[in-house]
């Protein structure tokens, strides 16, 4: 006797109630293809649902210490390993424990920010188009287009000559350099193109410049920017699976996110702050999972994902994202002796004890402290008696 | 909402980091509560002023539902509750 599918799907509807979609879809695969009599399949999925309740996690159980532990003991493996590697030919990415150790303590900028973009239909696939990309979202400074520059102190003059070849590879005419150099106000007016050479522009220097302020001027000169985007050095176009991916030295997502030819459902960072920033605090959470387990796996170390979800769940529960530490988590403890036994203890408690504060022993250091027994586990259960309800049953 | 000048606009809804948000109505807030056992302000937290909860509009007050893709469960539900800032 065969179940049909669709009356098998209204015999798990219990089950599905129950269990998460991922557990659900594997017992629905694993029941489909057997033939099962009504009660038997019943017997199935009452074992699979008993089951899964059973591996619950219990009120009570100290999961946080479980996950530090479980982070804690693997990262002691960690610190005698490589610091750095060679990721992508040129650039190095910061992995392994410093790189753990700036996503726990929330760092603002990453020790070697790195983006790697991925491009939309139209341009993901030719090498070329790919570089289009590539140079709208590189900095050029003027600097990078130039074969010399010089100071003519007789005329007072700077005078630039341009790199033809590098401003072709760029994508960039005199015009723009022309225009670029507009935009500085000492010498916006006094900028002009060679009348035989193209590729050579005077800047006339202000008058009242004496030797000193003109080199400082140059120097500014050579730093203005192009094209290209705030933040992002260098670009390497590379090859991933059969389509062409940007990866940068620099991050600024905000910026390349607005870039014509990038696949906007798909740029990667790893500045954890930029992400918060512009996709938002559940982005940042699923940023930072992503990333602890990356450096994990790397490592070989197999840590339970939901050990780290943990860890950012915590950093992310008041709406932004807080470091593990003095900052954050565990400067931010209701309790002064917990606070207290974290660092520096000194000040913790000559601040509590001038304010007044009041410790209400509902944690587990406070606890250990003062020698209590900690609230975990069964000794969660507190007793709580209703005297109108035991009056009206007649009990004295 | 979002970058109001710029004439590009993005869409940050569509990024894969981005989990699907939606806002509950009042029975589904009472009923969560209810079932949680808990005050609002005890859930996890989202400011009014991040990118995604002003995409959607969301006030101070509200509870926003958040559906997670997750590696051990499939999918999971989480909730946030919207404070000012």
């Amino acid at each position: 006797m065969n179940i049909s599918d669709e009356e098998l799907l209204k015999l798990l509807e219990p089950a599905k109630q129950i269990l998460p979609p991922k557990i659900f879809n594997e017992l629905y695969e694993k029941v489909r293809g057997i033939p099962l009599t009504r009660d038997e399949l019943s017997e199935v999925v009452n074992l699979a649902v008993n089951e899964y309740l059973n591996t619950l996690i219990e009120p009570g159980e100290p999961i946080g210490t479980v996950a530090a532990q479980s982070v804690g003991e693997p990262g002691t493996q960690m610190t005698l390993r490589t610091f750095h590697y060679a990721g992508v030919r040129e650039l190095n990415v910061t992995l392994g424990l410093p790189r753990l150790i700036e996503l726990v303590d929330a760092r603002k900028l990453p020790d070697t920010p790195i983006m790697v973009i991925y491009l939309d239909e139209g341009h993901r696939y030719d090498r070329e188009k790919a570089l289009e990309v590539a140079r709208r979202i590189e900095i050029t400074r003027l600097e990078n287009v130039i074969t010399r520059v010089d100071i003519d102190l007789i005329t007072s003059t700077i005078i630039i000559d341009l790199d033809l070849e590098m401003m072709k590879d760029k994508g960039i005419t005199t015009n723009t350099v022309v225009k670029a150099l507009g935009k500085i106000k000492a010498v916006s007016q006094g900028v002009r193109v060679d009348e035989d050479d193209e590729n050579r522009i005077y800047v006339e220097v202000p008058s009242n410049y004496d030797f000193l302020k003109t080199q400082k001027l140059r120097d500014r000169i050579l730093k203005i920017k192009l094209k290209g985007i705030k933040g992002i050095n260098r670009v390497i176009v590379q090859r991933r699976g059969n389509e062409y991916v940007l990866i940068t030295d620099g991050t600024n997502l905000e910026a390349v996110l607005k870039v014509e030819g990038v696949d906007v459902r798909r740029v990667f960072t790893n500045s954890i702050y930029e992400i918060e920033n512009v996709l938002g605090v559940e982005a940042a959470r699923q940023a930072l999972i992503n990333e602890i387990h990356n450096v994990l796996e790397e490592q070989g170390l197999d840590v339970d994902i939901r050990h780290v979800m943990l860890i950012a769940d915590m950093m992310t529960l008041t709406g932004s994202v807080k470091q593990i530490g003095r900052h954050g988590i565990a400067g931010e403890k209701t309790s002064v002796l917990a606070r207290a036994s974290f660092e520096v203890t000194v000040k913790h408690l000559f601040e509590a004890s001038a304010r007044g504060e009041v410790d209400e022993l509902k944690g587990v250091a406070e606890n250990v402290i003062i020698g209590q027994l900690i609230p975990v586990g069964t000794n969660l259960v507190r007793l709580a008696m209703n005297p109108t309800l035991a009056r009206s049953r007649g009990d004295r | 909402m979002g970058w109001k000048s710029e004439k590009v606009r993005v869409n940050i809804l569509e990024h894969e980091l981005v989990p699907r948000h939606e806002v509950l109505s009042a029975e589904e807030v009472v009923e969560l509560l209810r079932r949680l056992g808990i005050r609002p302000e005890q859930l996890p937290w989202i400011r009014a002023s991040d990118p995604v909860a002003r995409e959607l509009g969301v006030k101070p007050g509200d509870i926003v539902r958040i559906i997670r893709k997750s590696p051990v469960a499939g999918e999971s539900i989480a909730y946030r509750f919207v404070i000012s800032g």
